[in-house]
């Protein structure tokens, strides 16, 4: 009778997984990236704000010309912008000089030529610059430095005790910290911190020097103050268009008509703009671009904020969605063919648990080598994060739900497949329910993380905001987020009430 | 029992079954009568659910060959087969997220008996078994143990088998209740004759309800027969010990 059972399990399990995997292949091919159509030119940026700005302009500069764009702003750091533009998922970014010569085509930096021509090889284009040179810097509060005596990076050797803060970027660069301290023999230890939480770090004290940008806005507005780079370690970070060698041609001179229009102080004025005065990049770009004449007159600078949030809203429930669909139907299935034995089913929820202590942010980092960047990886990494609630309330539920019942459900001669549907499942249904609910809500709260891989959703205005020091704009993600986990949690509650009888119910109650 | 003209409703030959390395039976041989009660008794743990479950396929024989009807039992179908072998044990084993009413017609809804048959057949149960109607729609947690008792024998007979297994299906329940539901129970047999294999390790009981009795020891068979002509010449003093339990 055990072998029977088993065939007709393993024919479910077999029919349930390929069922699954048609499901979710098939969604997956439904929902491809916007960028395929033709005439439509897809303008990426970094995370940062300069980097929104430089690419609303040109987007703007782009339909000037006459092309429909999408905009893909906000995709994280340098590789995944990268990534995304070598992978076509985006067709050009503004990158810098500095950084595609040493963290992307990994030579010593040299003339535009020499860029574009190596660019080449990898399919791509390096415009001429817009002008101004965004170096690295690094900076501190004025009053401290004036308090310190501190002008030069130099001055850093007598205050060991100082604490240096670095984006993680910057840590690891070979043009960053690594060479700077050597080059300065600079006695501190940094701490890697995200941009935006490292300014804020500064302005309140906690730390009291970090790495910026020589165009930020925010070093004038925070009364930040400069460190001269006194021994000249600094390479030259000239903004360019980083391109896809087969943009159209017009799109390429459109782009060209960009070079040299932005100098140091006007860029810096411009990021100003956005960071003190609250002007939309949307509205900065368009005056700016009037007043060089590239579009004839000013666009409607229209808030775009809540018209992306329904997007946004859509795309996170997308991912999670997916992602805990994949979970049930592999999660459920393995729990179902691994419960009896216990040594399996340790084994199994020993390696569903491992993958659960990979720190979320990495993970999805680790996806990026494997999958990419966007959707697909971040939906991989929010399904592997689902498997352990799912398989441990599943094998749980399994074995809570009494042997005699199924005893005599195969007793009576029910099937296999009969015992699972009216007595197994329903049984096990209250836990199995609560560990659904469980991953559902720790999908919801993960994929906000999943902005930083470029795959959209809630996460989005958070991690753009967390990186433009725009708080409101970190709430317009946080607020529905966490709307969205009370609304899930409604649901299963509802669900639970349609799908248990009421003494199941309270005796399933913690 | 093996002259009997017509075949054997169960029959056992040459088995052998092991739990764990430990031989239980040993070339069990062993034929019941069709169409009536058989009752089995034994001391605990001497292999009378094993017996039951060997006739359902819940257990393989390790050796030796189980016969239904004439019929050596077919393992690649045990669904099917089990449809027709009604199967209730002590503790009952009310499906609890399913009404009273859904536990006795879960198979015949599997069997896609139309509503009205369905209908019917239910309250031809209830009757016989004297529940009230009203106890449909409760779950098995609402009902008395006796209620739940005679629901699970209703379970058991819904798609009237041919065979009935009843494992101490009567002794959840007070003597009061069980005296009640025994009635009920050979009211039923009257109505629907059927081969019953019933498994008790109350005497009384199988003395008042069996028409053919099978006397258990660990691992084997000491006597068949009547329970009158078993009473009037027990084989042996085990045997004759066991009776004396009865009252
Ligand atoms: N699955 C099993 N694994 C190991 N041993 C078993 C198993 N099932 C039964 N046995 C053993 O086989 C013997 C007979 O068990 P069985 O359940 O048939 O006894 P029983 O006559 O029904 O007893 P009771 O009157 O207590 O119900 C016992 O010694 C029991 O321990
Ligand atoms: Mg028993």
């Amino acid at each position: 009778m055990k072998r029977m059972l088993a065939c007709e399990w393993a024919r479910w399990l077999a029919a349930a997984a390929l069922a699954g995997f048609l499901l979710i292949a098939g969604s997956l091919a439904a929902a491809p990236p916007a960028h395929g159509e033709a005439g439509t030119i897809t303008v990426g940026s970094k995370a940062d704000r300069e980097g929104h700005l430089l690419g609303e302009i040109f987007a703007q500069t782009l339909e000037a010309a006459g092309f429909r764009v999408e905009r893909r702003f906000g995709l994280g750091q340098t590789i995944v912008t990268y990534r995304a533009l070598r992978e076509g998922e985006i067709d050009l970014y503004p990158e810098y000089t500095g950084t595609l010569a040493h963290a992307i085509l990994g030579v010593v930096p040299d003339g535009i030529d020499t860029l574009d021509r190596l660019a080449r090889r990898q399919g791509l284009r390096v415009l001429p610059p817009l002008g101004f040179n965004n170096t690295y810097a690094l900076t501190m509060r004025r009053a401290e430095a004036q308090r310190l005596n501190i002008r030069r990076i130099s001055d850093l050797t007598d205050h060991p005790a100082l604490t240096i803060g670095v984006s993680h970027e910057f840590l690891k660069r070979q043009d960053g910290w690594p060479g700077l301290r050597s080059r300065y023999a600079l006695p501190q230890s940094p701490l890697g911190l995200e941009h935006g939480i490292a300014y804020r770090a500064v302005r309140e004290g906690s730390i009291d020097i970090t790495d910026a940008y020589s165009t930020d806005g925010d070093i004038e507005r925070f009364d930040f103050m400069l460190l001269q780079d006194d021994k000249g370690y600094f390479s030259r970070y000239l903004a360019v268009p980083l391109v896809a060698a087969d943009l159209p041609s017009p799109a390429l001179a459109a782009l060209r008509r960009l070079a040299g229009l932005l100098d140091e102080r006007r860029m810096r004025a411009l990021n100003a703009e956005v960071s003190s005065k609250g002007r939309s990049f949307a509205a900065v770009a368009a005056e700016f671009l009037a007043e060089q004449g590239i579009t004839s007159g000013r666009r409607a600078a229209h808030p775009r904020r809540w018209h992306r949030l329904g997007t946004n809203l859509i795309e996170h429930l997308q991912l999670t969605g997916i992602a805990l669909g994949l979970a049930c139907l592999v999660g459920l299935p393995l729990s179902f063919a691994v419960h009896r034995s216990p040594r399996l089913a340790r084994s199994v929820l020993y390696v569903a648990g491992l993958l659960q202590t990979i720190p979320s942010i990495a993970l999805l980092a680790l996806m990026i080598p494997l999958f990419g960047i966007g959707v697909l990886p971040a939906v991989i990494a929010l399904f592997l994060y689902s498997l352990l609630p799912i398989v441990r309330a599943a094998i749980t539920a399994l074995l809570t739900v009494d042997p005699l019942l199924v005893n005599v459900a195969s007793g009576i001669g029910l099937t296999g497949a009969e015992q699972l549907r009216h007595v197994i499942l329903p049984l096990a249904m209250p836990n199995l329910l609560a560990g659904i609910r469980t991953a559902a809500i720790i999908n919801i709260g993960t994929a906000t993380l999943a902005a930083f891989i470029g795959a959209g959703g809630l996460g989005e205005p958070i991690v753009t905001g967390l990186s433009l020091n725009d708080y409101q704009l970190v709430l317009y993600g946080a607020i529905p987020a966490a709307l969205l986990a009370i609304a899930t949690e409604l649901l299963f509650e509802l669900g639970e009430r349609v799908l248990i009888p009421a003494h199941l119910r309270e005796s399933s109650k913690l | 029992m093996n002259a009997t003209p017509e075949p054997s409703a169960v029959q056992f030959h040459q088995l052998h079954k092991r739990f764990a390395g430990q031989p239980l039976f040993q070339g069990l041989d062993l034929a019941l009568p069709p169409q009536c009660i058989t009752a089995v008794v034994g001391a605990s743990g001497c292999g009378k659910s094993t017996l039951l479950q060997l006739i359902n396929g819940l257990l393989r024989p390790d050796a030796g060959e189980v016969r239904l009807f004439g019929q050596p039992l077919d393992y690649c179908n045990l669904p099917r087969l089990r449809r027709r072998i009604g199967y209730a044990v002590q503790q009952i084993g009310l499906f609890p997220h399913l009404t009273v009413r859904d536990n006795i017609a879960i198979l015949a809804e599997r069997e896609g008996w139309p509503r009205s048959r369905l209908r019917a057949r239910i309250e031809q149960l209830l009757r016989m078994m004297d529940l009230a109607p009203a106890l449909l729609g409760r779950y098995p947690h609402e009902i008395s143990g006796g209620q739940a008792q005679r629901v699970g024998l209703c379970r058991a007979m819904m798609l009237e088998p041919p065979l009935l297994l009843l494992d101490e299906a009567f002794s959840a329940v007070d003597p009061i209740t069980r005296a009640e539901v025994h009635a009920r129970f050979q009211a039923l047999q009257r109505a629907e004759p059927r081969t019953v294999v019933l498994v008790t390790h109350d005497v009384g009981e199988a003395m008042r309800l069996a028409d053919y009795l099978v006397v258990m020891a660990p691992g084997q068979v000491l006597q068949t027969g009547t329970p009158q002509r078993i009473r009037a010449r027990p084989a042996d003093a085990r045997v004759a010990r066991l009776l004396e339990s009865g009252p």
